[in-house]
């Protein structure tokens, strides 16, 4: 292998470093919306996954196909957790997820 | 070729095709019918029952739809027996969730759009019956967020109620977290594989060469996302608070038609992915690449002692038969974890028995709900009293839920034994029988509460005959398939079987 190509190694080690972060993110943040960002990285590395898988592994276009799809769903996930997030907003004053826990006896 | 496609889409698909267009149609009758909501219910009615008759009439069909090409033998959906059991589940479930709708006081008003809500319903619906029959993970994974995403918007349909809106809120963060885990051991499997189809899939796990680990973690990942639709422990932490907050009507909706499709899904994953033959004695033969009955025993003995455990301090009915379908996911899971054709028929029988049951208490709760704005255990004080006929049909569901005779969920726990002596595990039918008992105690709890505490005050719970005669209704198919189980049984034993094995 030359020392500058880049392999399917190098994207796996990028999409495992993008999902530690998401899920570090899900983890710690309070801020709801942030909380969504590390849900959004968790979904982009995985598309990062399929499209590598698809292109060095010659699986043909069904990683691609899927990666496509992942994108159109981060969408919609996002526009409806953060319709979720402004309805709180409205009953709550604020977002932060370890505040709203009315519903604990 | 055309026509080809047409025709199979026409004779396997009817009721997804018919809950889609049900979607359009109510979305057009919402803006057409201003002032006549009733009729909004009644065409949703009326879908959904084209939709069950439907499915009843492709009962044995086998076949795959979407086939990939290339003279390749797979398809993206898979209709088959257990998938036409699990579709005539849900669709019935959503029938009796519509008629929740209609007297649930907490959808009444002019706040309530009833429209939008029958569009993220059938959506929710729509979802499980592709989910149901998905054979690839690209289905299933896009399936699996139709339901998810209308469910976040179920959950917080009550505009202006705080418990509401924080249950959503609560339901999209762990459901997008579990589903983007789940997304990353689906990426993974796909390299492991090269393919997204569960058949080929099956094929390509024969071969030693694939690495234990990797495929051991992506499976790992991949049931996050099954075990969160179950609510299995350790996934389950989104589960009391959902329930507690959401409307009860969607309350109910998830705990049995989402939990079915999440079954569903588990079943196919587990006897398509990784099973090599279906022996002559039932019991499904493995590849040495994961230890299924390990996991699932320990997972579903889990559910089980945490749900039934945490439902004793309770003191709001809601949040208690969220704990209670914790557990019963486990016994649902440990009924599969025999991984026989035994475990599966116990498993059909307990979940339909399992729809009226759940859905009986919740509607019986939702009638006490009605009159009193809350679900505390206090509300339910002297109900026997004030409203005997409502505290008996309450009584009924309970019973059948502990799994007592002569009641249905006696019969389900019953072929839920049979199952794990069969396959030789006495250890965990032990677990279950000691959590049977335990579980006695809180829904004893309630039935005390009714007939012998003294009500704080005297406010009455009047109930329609309507509503009566519907809860009556549910509990009718309760103690007759109690007493008189076989023809319930042999229904189910037609609906076993999954396409090729």
């Amino acid at each position: 292998m030359e020392s500058m190509s880049v392999g399917l190694t190098h994207f796996l080690v990028l999409s495992s470093l993008l999902f530690s972060l998401g899920i570090y993110g899900i983890l710690t943040r309070k801020n709801a919306v942030l909380v969504l960002m590390g849900v959004e990285l968790v979904l982009n590395s995985a598309n990062i996954n399929f499209i590598a898988f698809s292109r060095f592994g010659n699986f043909g276009y069904d990683g691609q196909l899927m990666a496509l799809f992942v994108i159109v769903l981060a969408a919609a996930e996002a526009a409806i957790a953060l319709a979720i997030v402004l309805n709180i907003y409205k009953s709550f004053h604020n977002v932060n997820v370890d505040e709203i826990d009315k519903l604990k006896e | 070729m055309g026509n080809i496609i047409i025709n199979d889409l026409w004779s396997f698909l009817k009721p997804e095709i018919f809950i889609a267009g049900g979607i359009f149609i109510i979305l057009l009758a919402d803006l057409v019918i201003r002032d006549n909501r009733k009729a909004i219910h009644f065409t949703a009615l009326i879908i959904l029952i084209a939709a069950f008759a439907s499915a009843l009439l492709q009962m044995g069909t086998e076949s795959f739809i979407f086939y990939l090409g290339k003279g390749n033998n797979h398809g993206l959906l898979a209709v088959d027996p257990m998938s036409t059991f699990i579709k005539l589940i849900t669709i019935f479930s959503t029938i009796l969730i519509v008629i929740f709708t209609i007297t649930s006081e907490e959808f009444k008003g002019s706040k309530f759009k009833s429209g939008e809500f029958y569009t993220l319903l059938f959506g929710m619906l729509l979802g499980m019956l592709l989910l149901s029959s998905g054979a690839d993970l690209i289905i299933i994974y896009v399936s699996l967020e139709l339901l998810s995403l209308s469910s976040y918007v179920l959950a917080g349909f009550i505009a202006g109620s705080n418990r509401s809106s924080e249950a959503s809120l609560k339901y999209v963060i762990y459901g997008a977290t579990s589903s983007g885990i789940m997304l990353f051991g689906i990426s993974i499997l796909y390299g492991l594989t090269g393919t997204t189809n569960l058949y080929a899939i099956h094929t390509i796990l024969v071969s030693p060469h694939v690495n234990y680990l990797t495929l051991g973690l992506s499976i790992l990942m991949i049931f996050i996302g099954i075990g969160f639709k179950i609510s299995a422990v350790p996934f389950h932490f989104w589960t009391p608070d959902v329930y507690e907050g959401s409307p009860l009507p969607v309350t109910a909706y998830l705990s049995v038609a989402s939990k079915a499709a999440g079954f569903a899904l588990l079943i196919r994953f587990i006897k398509v992915g990784f099973i090599s033959s279906v022996g002559t004695n039932g019991f499904w033969n493995f590849y040495e690449n994961f230890d299924w009955q390990l996991f699932l025993i320990i997972l579903s003995i889990a559910s089980m002692t945490v749900g039934n455990l945490t439902a004793l301090w309770q003191n709001n009915v809601k949040r208690m038969l969220a704990y209670s379908s914790i557990a019963h996911a486990g016994y649902m899971l440990l009924a599969i974890a025999v991984l026989s054709e035994k475990g599966m028929l116990a498993f059909l029988v307990y979940i339909a028995i399992y729809m009226f049951m759940n859905l009986g208490a919740f509607y019986a709760v939702m009638l006490v709900a009605n009159k009193k704005g809350n679900e505390e255990i206090s509300s339910f004080a002297g109900l026997g009293y004030k409203n005997p006929y409502l505290a008996f049909g309450l009584s009924i569901f309970l019973i059948s839920l502990t799994g007592i005779p002569p009641t249905g969920g006696f019969i389900g726990k019953l072929y839920l034994f049979i199952a794990l002596l069969d396959g030789d595990m006495y250890w965990p039918a032990l677990i279950a029988l000691l959590n049977t008992v335990i579980s006695l105690y809180y829904y004893v709890r309630i039935i005390k509460e009714m007939y012998l505490t003294k009500a704080l005050d005297d406010t009455t719970i009047e109930t329609s005959k309507t509503e009566l005669t519907f809860m009556f209704a549910l509990v009718a198919p309760i103690l007759v398939f109690g007493i008189y189980f076989t023809p319930l049984v042999n229904f189910c034993t037609n609906f076993v079987r999954i396409l090729g094995f």
